[in-house]
């Protein structure tokens, strides 16, 4: 006997994204989803981000790694709250990890989560969180080729972040080969070009995250 | 290690539909597979073998139907099949293509006993 199902196998982990949304909606809290490959300079671009807003956004962290506590540790000591999930081996966070984050955060007067998603240009594209904004970044040193490898990510993306310009004359990284693949792709992505290590860069992508924060 | 934890949900998905019609064995189980999801079907195949093991789906037979990477034009109405990610409308150019289909991973139905 042939029985209908008709069930998306993400449905589950959409439910508990729009349990999220609700819990942050409920506290005025806007959530980036940060995702990159390894290396990439997704703690480095969180630390300058927490950097450009202070003072004017009350942020908290969520770390998503295989293993180990790194990056919540160099986050909690600039003070700002970081909260660290281990997937134990998963290559990417499912809403339900953020749910158990996100209550264990005290959410009151929090503006900003970043979410720092596991390292992986792959796996977190198909799996929301109830993030106001899907944030990626590429680093000038994987080059310029990679939207057509990882389409997923880049087509869902809202904002790209090209790190690691101060490497572009170094390198054959074609900016404009990048820019025509993704806009192609994605037409609504904003792009930002910085170098996290210099700090270029860095203050239109800190301007536009605030207005956005704000408008939310 | 994605597609361990997305045949999980699979599983769950099909165990949930198949208890719920009082199955005593799942045979088939069909799916739809777009063309733009990252999931692989030998990846489910191989995890769906060794965590499907001593449920009543055992054994089931892993049925795909791929479904083609398809997008709207909002300006002009034209659907057309995204060949290499250009989502860019053939006929008026337009950018804001919205994808019809080749996101999904379901399941659509499963065979029971």
């Amino acid at each position: 006997m042939e029985i209908e199902v008709l069930e998306g196998v993400f449905d589950a982990n959409e439910i508990i994204a729009r349990e999220n949304r609700a819990l942050l909606d409920e506290n005025g809290t806007f959530m980036v989803n940060l995702m990159a490959s390894p290396g990439a300079g997704k703690t480095s671009f969180i630390m300058r981000t927490l950097e450009g807003v202070k003072g004017s956004l009350k942020s908290a962290v969520i770390e998503g790694d295989i293993a180990g506590k790194v990056d919540s540790e160099k986050i909690a000591a600039t003070g700002v709250a970081a909260i660290q999930i281990n997937t134990g081996g998963s290559c990417h966070l499912e809403a339900k990890q953020v749910n158990h984050a996100l209550i264990r955060l005290d959410l009151e007067g929090v503006d900003l989560v970043i979410v720092e998603n596991v390292g992986n240009l792959v796996c977190p594209a198909e799996f929301k969180l109830g993030e106001d904004l899907k944030v990626m970044i590429l680093s000038v040193a994987e080059g310029h080729d990679k939207p057509l490898k990882y389409p997923l990510m880049f087509s869902e993306s809202d904002v790209l972040i090209v790190n690691k310009i101060d490497l572009i004359p170094h390198t054959d990284f074609d900016m404009e080969a990048l820019e025509d693949t993704v806009l192609k792709m994605n037409s609504r992505i904003v792009i930002f070009k910085m170098s996290c290590r210099t700090g270029e860069g860095v203050d239109a992508w800190i301007s536009w995250l605030s207005k956005r924060v704000k408008s939310a | 290690m994605h597609e361990l934890s997305v045949t999980e949900s699979m599983l769950g998905v099909v165990l949930r539909h198949a208890e719920a019609n009082k199955a005593t064995e799942v045979t088939a189980i069909n799916m739809v597979l777009g063309d733009m999801s990252t999931v692989m079907e030998d990846s489910v195949r191989f995890y769906f073998e060794i965590i499907g093991k001593g449920t009543i789906a055992e054994g089931a037979k892993l049925n795909f139907k791929r479904v083609k990477l398809i997008a709207r034009c909002p300006v002009c109405g034209k659907e057309f099949e995204v060949v290499e990610y250009n989502f860019r409308c053939p006929d008026c150019e337009g950018v804001e293509s919205e994808i019809i289909s080749g996101r999904e991973f379901q399941v659509e139905s499963i065979e029971i006993n």
